[in-house]
């Protein structure tokens, strides 16, 4: 028998596969890795995966060892007798049963920790946003500041507690930035009993609670599958400086007016008498729709609509605007030709898209007080984090 | 010599014939298995060409070779299938054929019930597929949670194809698993005790009564979908009042069960397998019992553990924490035990040993990765990422998969009395080992590095488009791996070097018979005075009795009758499709139709 | 529910246990049933009183008329076991008598539950009304479908008896309709208390 060509075959596919490890760091940033934390939350969540690694590695390896032990040491030779035949031994039997049962409780010591560390109380001067799944967006809304509300782009100020409140318009969703932390579901929550006398309602929202020191953008995306356009629907944490967040604050709250008779002004005069106005809003106009994202500076977004391809340039808000599908199939939001969300074809003029494009670029953006954040992932990283 | 064989031939009569016919009204638990086994394969050839189509797809970021559409009806159906259309029913193959030989009974104890099982499982197959052609598969996951899979969110048909489609295969499993129990119970051969049952027929007996207290719970979670869609309850509405949580809890109620359902049939395999080829006993044989017996038990106070993110609050994370690690310790004790059971032994490294090698080190991997999201805060990374399919695929492709093809190696010349080629099997287990890690080691990676699952694209961005090349790669590899397993089948089915009753020197029943055994199994039901009553003294009597010459053995006749009712069964949750209330009637009508004729069929 | 599939091996050695074959399978098939059942009611009860929309139970459940037909359908089991002893003893028309009267209990039972659905849906509670609604119709609906199957069961028994083809020596079949019968019978006390009674 070719035992020792299979052996060498097992080496080498071994081989492959650590190399195939070592690929993964050679791909450059990664920025949706659950590896490089930047709050507590995830820091802690880092920690007890490292803790359950240290604790099983060894019984892998150990289990490998034996049987590759086992498989070189007593692979059959012609002349020899049968084997002694042992039914069992009781105390080996034993010890490797204690054995994994010492481990599992090194485990679950800590695990159990964990669980309770990681679900404390809001604290009451946790800055609260509200997140709201959408197929296939998210919706953040701002209660401490008159409820101003942005899409996509979850923009939070360093050093302080935020207090994540999750619920869905429609079906489940996850809440998942990996450099934040660990997601939670993003549940529709059952509608009150009618009945008071009969108990409480079970429906409550997941929290995220969580604090960073540093600033810059943290990608993520939905976790828990939710239809079509799932795997596009992604996030981005802009954390910026309290300064630079109060700022931004201010600035949503800034009507925005385009100079009389640029395109601008156009696009404004064709967004508010079309459909847009039906699902979108945009603070200090009469669009005031609320199925869609709400647009107020959007020009300051990183990215629209598709939280990868499309950076928010003029040209690609009018590709967006053209046709949504091809960024988002199943978005409920029609095309100039195509129909979407139950709605019919906007039938907007390539002319009419590139002024609602310029229009919707220029918000936020002729507002100087309001700066874009510069790095599009942070340099910066708090102390203790790997 | 001419007179006796008269003799026999009047005593015997085998209900012969090898036409279509025979096959469809076929009560024998041999040939049902082979039916279970060849359908099986062919879905697993579907499924695999879905997980292929799915691979290529991900080679490369922003991939456009399907829609998301496609994409996502891809996977779900890809899950369904490779769970209840390959894993369960290529499991329930191996049962039919072997826990008859294997505990010295001449046939399951419900022959019909059990043809009826087949054929339920077969349309139901069919129906759930039947959806592409309306280009309305099943779009929702293979666990379909609620509320995406409502009427309002899955307009079209996707969803009823998966509840009712799943209603029909459950029903077959329910009765697989009634009569797989009664069977071991009761149909065992004089001295035939259940700790002397080999270890297969033990963990088939542990998987049965998980198929009997599991599926009922999934067909109340599919009875509350299908009347949610077809007549506005309320069940998972949150308008209404109504928590889609509960369908999740109903479904990882059956769902976590349905994981060791598919997993404890490999480790009886393993068990089996593993000392034949060491020419030992199986090391510790009564804890490797009451540990497969633990683990279906403790399956039971697991399931939440798939809802780590759904926000079930502290304390319930914690009992679900450790009820999932606690798991872990006798699923431990059975690796370390078959390790045991190879230490000192002689062991010969045939096509199944491979398999059963490779099996005993990967599900570790997997096993190990199952430790990882027990931790349940660590979960919250991990879960509904790549992850998760790293891992499950471990457990499921290195374990069960590759358990069957051990399986499928090692029985072939009891079912055919012919060898599969050891040359095509060393191919077939190299390509099969390399492509395995190659596609699935990497998904560790791609999920730690943030990758969700069931996502038709990600972004270059995430910087994984190395590691998910491999994966596509590695899936290529693996295809092939299967493809020689079905080239190694068709040749050596007539070109394979002919094989002994006991070619293996194994110990078990099973290898008494004949092979191929005869129709009645046993010339005479052989006495068992202990767990190897082919390698402890008193062999020749068990192997003499075995292939006696048969008496008057009297073997249940054809019947036409469950080929006709499971048309019946599945026809009547096809009908709901129809979306009139009456048209489920006709399928009612046609079972009752198939049920009074089969009570009144004659069965001598 | 058929109870005929062959028993190749019975004729050559007793069974393992000692236990006849169909009856050991309907026992393993009622623990599967009992999952089905548990399963039902939990969610009944797991959504007590989530409800966002009157009628309410308390509003629209008639505990006294409901008390009649449990009370019914108990004696319809006392009538199963007198018809299973008439069987035993090869007493035709203590067969015949009981099994019929076993099959009118059950279908009286039936009526009640016609009558009562009958008189939520003029209430204004239907499968869609509410989380009461769903879960009451499709928890009781199943029982009832049970006892329906069970009542054609029985007729099929007294047809047989009737034709003289159910003596003594087909007992064991008797006996498992009694298994089922009881089983369902068992369920409805458990629907009953959690449902009628339990506040």
């Amino acid at each position: 028998m070719s035992v020792r060509r299979n052996l060498l075959r097992l080496h080498a596919a071994l081989v492959l596969g650590a190399l195939v490890g070592v690929l993964a760091g050679c791909e450059g940033e990664h920025p949706q890795s659950t590896f490089r934390p930047v709050t507590e939350y995830g820091v802690i969540l880092d920690r007890l995966f490292d803790h359950t690694v240290w604790w099983t590695m060894p019984v892998l390896a150990l289990v490998w060892i034996v049987l590759l032990y086992v498989v070189f040491r007593y692979r059959e030779r012609p002349d020899a007798a049968t084997p002694r035949q042992i039914h069992g031994n009781a105390k080996l039997e034993v010890a490797w049963t204690i054995g994994p049962a010492i481990i599992v409780a090194a485990i679950a010591v800590p695990t159990i920790r964990t669980i309770f560390a990681v679900q404390p109380k809001p604290p009451a001067d946790a800055l609260k946003v509200e997140v709201i799944g959408h197929q296939w967006w998210w919706e953040f809304r701002y209660p401490d500041f008159g409820g101003i509300t942005t899409a996509n782009e979850l923009r939070i100020p360093t050093g302080r507690t935020i207090d994540l409140v999750m619920r869905s318009a429609d079906v489940i969703h996850s809440f998942w930035i990996p450099r934040i932390g660990g997601k939670r579901d993003v549940n529709p929550l059952p509608a009150q009993p009618g009945h008071p006398e009969h108990g409480a309602t079970t429906a409550h929202p997941n929290h995220i609670i969580f604090r960073t020191d540093s600033v810059g953008v943290f990608y993520g995306q939905c976790a828990e599958y939710c239809g079509d356009s799932h795997a596009v629907m992604r996030v981005r944490a802009v954390v910026s400086t309290p300064e630079d967040f109060d700022r931004w604050v201010q600035a949503m709250n800034v009507a925005p007016a385009p100079a009389p008779g640029s395109l601008e002004a156009q696009g404004k005069q064709i967004f508010e008498t079309h459909a847009c106005v039906a699902c979108h809003t945009v603070n200090g106009t009469n669009a005031r729709g609320v199925l869609g994202p709400n647009l107020t500076n959007v020009g300051q977004r990183l990215y629209i609509g598709d939280q990868d391809r499309l950076k928010t340039t003029p040209e690609n808000l009018a590709r967006w605007i053209t046709n949504p599908q091809e960024f988002k199939p199943g978005a409920k939001m029609p095309g100039t030709k195509q129909s979407g969300g139950g709605l019919p074809p906007t039938g907007l003029t390539d002319e009419q898209v590139r002024a609602v494009a310029a229009y919707l670029y220029s918000l936020g953006r002729t507002t100087p007080a309001a700066p874009a954040p510069t790095t599009t992932t942070d340099t910066t990283s708090t102390s203790g984090m790997k | 010599m001419a007179t006796a064989e008269a003799r026999v031939r009047a005593e015997f009569e085998p209900h012969g014939g090898t036409g279509i016919w025979s096959w469809i009204t076929t009560v024998d638990h041999k040939r049902i298995a082979i039916l279970y086994y060849v359908t099986s394969v062919v879905f697993l050839v579907l499924g695999g060409i879905e997980a292929l189509i799915i691979r290529l797809q991900l080679a490369q970021p922003n991939g456009t070779v399907i829609s998301a559409e496609t994409y996502n009806q891809l996977f779900t159906m890809h899950g369904v299938t490779m769970v209840f259309l390959m894993g369960m029913p290529i499991s329930v193959a191996f049962f039919n054929y072997l826990i008859p030989l294997q505990i010295g009974a001449r046939d399951v104890a419900f022959p019909r019930l059990n043809a009826l099982s087949y054929w339920i499982f077969l349309f139901g197959g069919i129906f759930l597929y039947s959806s592409f052609l309306v280009g309305q598969a099943p779009n929702g996951g293979w666990f379909g949670y609620a509320p995406l899979t409502s009427k309002q969110f899955t307009p079209g048909l996707n969803a009823d194809f998966y509840s009712l489609g799943l209603q029909a295969l459950g029903v077959a499993s329910i009765m697989g698993g009634v009569n797989f129990i009664t069977t071991i119970i009761n149909m065992r051969a004089p001295g035939m005790r259940l700790m002397r049952m080999p270890l297969f027929t033990w963990m088939s007996f542990v998987t049965s009564f998980l198929l009997i207290t599991a599926l009922p719970v999934l067909a109340v979670a599919l009875f509350f979908l299908t009347f949610d869609r077809q007549w506005g309850t309320n069940f998972y509405q949150v308008a209404a009042g109504g928590d889609p949580i509960l369908w999740q809890h109903l479904f990882w109620m059956f769902g976590h069960p349905e994981v060791y359902i598919l997993i404890l049939p490999a480790f009886g395999i393993l068990s089996d397998i593993i000392p034949t080829f060491s020419r030992k006993p199986l090391f510790g044989y009564a804890v490797m019992v009451y540990s497969g017996c633990l683990i279906g038990l403790i399956s039971w106070g697991v399931w939440a553990h798939h809802m780590f993110a759904t926000g079930l609050g502290p304390i319930a994370d914690s009992f679900f924490t450790i009820s999932t690690m606690i798991i872990a310790i006798p699923t431990g004790v059975k690796i370390f035990n078959w390790l045991a059971t190879m230490f000192g032994g002689q062991l010969r490294f045939t096509t199944p040993m491979l398999f059963s090698i490779a099996t005993v080190g990967l599900f570790t991997v997997g096993g190990i990765s199952g430790v990882m999201h027990a931790a349940s805060p660590a979960d919250l990374q991990q879960t509904d990422t790549y992850f998760v399919i790293a891992h499950f695929h471990y457990v499921l492709v290195a374990g069960t998969v590759s358990a069957v093809m051990a399986g499928t190696y090692y029985w072939f010349p009891k079912v055919t009395g012919r060898f599969m080629s050891e040359r095509l099997g060393k191919w077939n287990f190299w390509l099969f080992f390399i492509g395995m890690n190659l596609t699935f080691f990497p998904m560790h990676f791609i999920g730690l590095l943030g990758m969700p699952r069931r996502t038709f694209t990600y972004s270059p961005d995430l910087h994984v488009t190395n590691l998910n090349l491999s994966a596509t790669i590695g899936a290529f590899i693996l295809a092939i791996a299967f493809l020689l397993l079905i080239v190694n089948v068709l040749i050596s089915r007539r070109n394979g070097a002919p094989a002994s009753h006991n070619p293996w020197g194994a110990a078990t029943l099973e290898w008494a018979t004949s092979s191929p055994p005869p129709e009645y199994n046993f010339g005479r039901i052989p006495v068992i005075h202990n767990r190897e009553p082919l390698w402890l003294p008193g062999k020749e009597e068990v192997v003499e009795a075995a292939q006696a010459r048969p008496g008057a053995i009297h073997m249940p006749p054809p019947s036409f009758w469950p080929f006709f009712t499971a048309i019946g069964i599945v026809g009547t949750f096809a009908l709901f499709l129809t979306g009139h209330w009456w048209a489920p009637l006709i399928g009612v009508a046609w079972t009752a139709i198939g049920i009074v004729n089969w009570a009144y069929e004659p069965t001598h | 529910m058929n109870h005929a599939a062959a028993l190749p091996a019975e004729e050559h050695f007793e069974t393992s246990t000692g236990l006849n074959t169909f009856k050991l399978g309907f026992w393993v098939f009622l623990g599967s049933e009992t999952l089905f059942f548990g399963s039902l009611i939990a969610t009944y009860m797991v959504y007590k009183g989530a409800s966002v929309t009157p009628p309410y139970p308390s509003q629209i459940l008639n505990i006294p008329l409901t008390s009649i037909s449990t009370f019914v359908l108990l004696m319809s089991s006392l009538a199963m076991v007198l018809a299973l002893a008439g069987v035993q003893r090869g007493n035709r028309a203590q067969t015949l008598t009981w099994l019929l009267a076993t099959a009118a209990l059950g279908s009286l039972f039936l009526g009640f539950q016609a009558f009562e659905f009958t008189e939520f849906y003029h209430k204004g509670l239907t499968l869609q009304t509410n989380l009461f609604g769903s879960t009451f119709f499709i928890l009781t609906g199943f029982h009832g479908a049970h006892v329906t199957v069970g009542v054609i069961w029985l007729l099929m028994l007294w047809v047989q008896a009737l034709r003289g083809r159910l003596g003594a020596e087909r007992a064991l079949t008797v006996e498992i309709a009694g298994l089922y019968w009881h089983f369902v019978d068992i369920v409805w006390i458990a629907i009953f208390t959690l449902i009628y009674l339990l506040e």
